[in-house]
């Protein structure tokens, strides 16, 4: 069953969605990611490296809750809120 | 054969974005585009000798991953590379999923061999080099930590080079990819023959030079007779921290490399770099990021030193900026200050940040981390500024 999620995209990444809200399908954190990829080229390895490991500085909300296991389920009508903290000059 | 003097474009690439110079025919005046990209950490920004409607550039923004922008219209619209260069994705030979101990990896560089590697991202892409003449769409990206990415379709997709990155020798020449020197451990000046494209040179910042016959499957260090006194081993096989290395475009036996510790000369076939830095003024030493080479004389190269005693300020010494050029591959050196601040003026310029054009006089150009870039349209026998108020600069390039 196909699952869509909506994703908040911040500031620093929306030059790759257009759009403060999308939507992704997949069944964990880390397949919404995948489907991010498929349709904004370059997305994902801007958040996530090449070990999988979220980049520093980056948090996950999902329904609120901060998320650390990318591998957690996720399922329709959830929400993932993608934060980018900016520091330094 | 100079190329044609029509005018000259310069690429700056820096801390908040890339800006494009262009001169007037004369190289007297100069008009800036920019910012591209502005709050973009660009390390490299490098127009294509092949087609030169192309450009290509590193970035990344604070805190999001590295990625490769291109041109196809001389810098005006710029499109993301799909796959940008990042380490193979190595699979721990226990099975288990997440890495973190130093452990085992597969798929293996070689058969048999079991290289011991820990988990690698590329933290930036710090050098674009265009590939060989005769494969016009390749190009290589060096990145940190010591990584060495290809891409065979004009900068859209990159892919490791195993080769290098997977080498058994990989962990030892790089101390692991965590060398950390302050701007990050970097492969850097990527090197292609231009009478053999299997044969390369790469620099690490540390780890030292690199040598590949075959188009880098295999890789040899290339680093001896060169210092490395911050080791128990002051001339070790490798280890050394070569900060920037030349081949003159006409005479590829002859490199040149400013490294560490000093400058050095090598002419192929020897395998023994000469310290030809021992030459320099005592007072002012042979330490510097950048070298950058003079297009039809081999003996000809332009340094920019900097103060290397004590805490290292890597700035030029005692405050007075000046350029050093030798004539004779090494052996004297002299002093090109006219027009440079005489005192007060701590320039750093970094390795990527002096470049020379092509024409019958030789148009030099550098730019410092303070935002300026100067420029000499004599060989540098007198300077002018030409730009000043720019971010840290981190590449200066002639298109």
């Amino acid at each position: 069953m196909t699952r869509k999620v909506k994703i908040i995209i911040p500031d620093v990444l929306r030059s790759y969605t257009g759009s403060r809200a999308v939507t992704a399908v997949g069944t964990s954190v880390i397949a919404l990611f995948d489907d991010l990829e498929r349709q904004f080229p370059g997305f994902r390895f801007r958040v996530i490296n090449e070990l999988d490991e979220l980049r520093p500085n980056f948090k996950l909300f999902v329904n609120g809750t901060l998320e650390k296991d990318l591998s957690v389920s996720v399922g329709a009508m959830d929400e993932l809120f993608i934060m980018q903290a900016l520091s330094g000059g | 054969m100079s190329a044609p003097e029509s005018s000259v474009r310069l690429l700056a690439g820096t801390r908040k974005g890339a800006w494009l110079l262009d001169s007037d025919a004369g190289r007297a005046n100069w008009q800036m585009t920019g910012p591209i990209s502005l709050g973009n950490i660009v390390n490299h920004i490098v127009a294509d000798p092949r087609n030169q409607r192309r450009i290509l550039m590193s970035a990344r923004t604070g805190h999001l991953g590295p990625t490769i922008f291109r041109s196809e219209d001389h810098g005006e619209t710029w499109v993301e590379a799909s796959r940008p260069p990042a380490f193979a994705k190595l699979v721990p030979a226990d099975g288990s999923k997440r890495g973190g101990a130093r452990r085992k990896y597969e798929p293996l560089a070689r058969e048999n061999e079991s290289p011991e590697i820990s988990p690698r991202t590329v933290d930036f892409t710090c050098w674009l080099a265009p590939g060989h003449q005769d494969e016009p769409g390749t190009w290589y990206a060096g990145s940190s930590p010591q990584g060495l990415f290809v891409s065979t379709d004009e900068g859209k997709t990159w892919d490791p080079v195993s080769g290098f990155n997977d080498h058994p020798s990989w962990a030892d020449w790089t101390e692991d990819g965590k060398d950390d020197t302050p701007d990050g451990a970097m492969l850097h000046s990527i090197l292609i023959d231009p009478r053999d494209k299997r044969h390369l040179y790469v620099g690490c910042s540390g780890g030292g030079v690199f040598e590949s016959h075959d188009q880098g499957a295999d890789w040899k260090p290339l680093n001896k007779g060169c210092l490395a006194d911050f080791l128990p081993e002051p001339y070790p096989e490798f280890g050394q921290d070569p900060h920037c290395m030349q081949m003159h475009p006409l005479h590829p036996d002859i490199l040149y490399q400013q490294n560490h510790c000093g400058i050095y000369r090598l002419v192929r076939p020897s395998d023994t770099w000469e310290r030809v830095g021992d030459n320099m003024p005592q007072d002012i030493g042979d330490i510097g990021f950048p070298i950058t080479l003079h297009p039809r004389d081999p003996d000809t190269a332009w340094v920019f030193p900097m103060d290397a005693t004590e805490v290292w300020p890597r700035t030029s010494p005692n405050g007075e900026p000046g350029v050093y050029r030798t004539r004779d591959g090494g052996k004297t050196w002299e002093r090109q200050d006219q027009g440079l601040p005489p005192t007060q003026a701590w320039f750093t310029v970094l390795r990527q940040c002096f470049a020379a054009d092509a024409w019958d006089s030789v148009g030099l150009y550098f730019g410092t981390t303070s935002g300026e870039i100067w420029c000499s349209q004599d060989e540098g026998d007198h300077w002018h500024r030409i730009a000043e108020h720019l971010p840290h600069i981190y590449s200066l390039e002639v298109a």
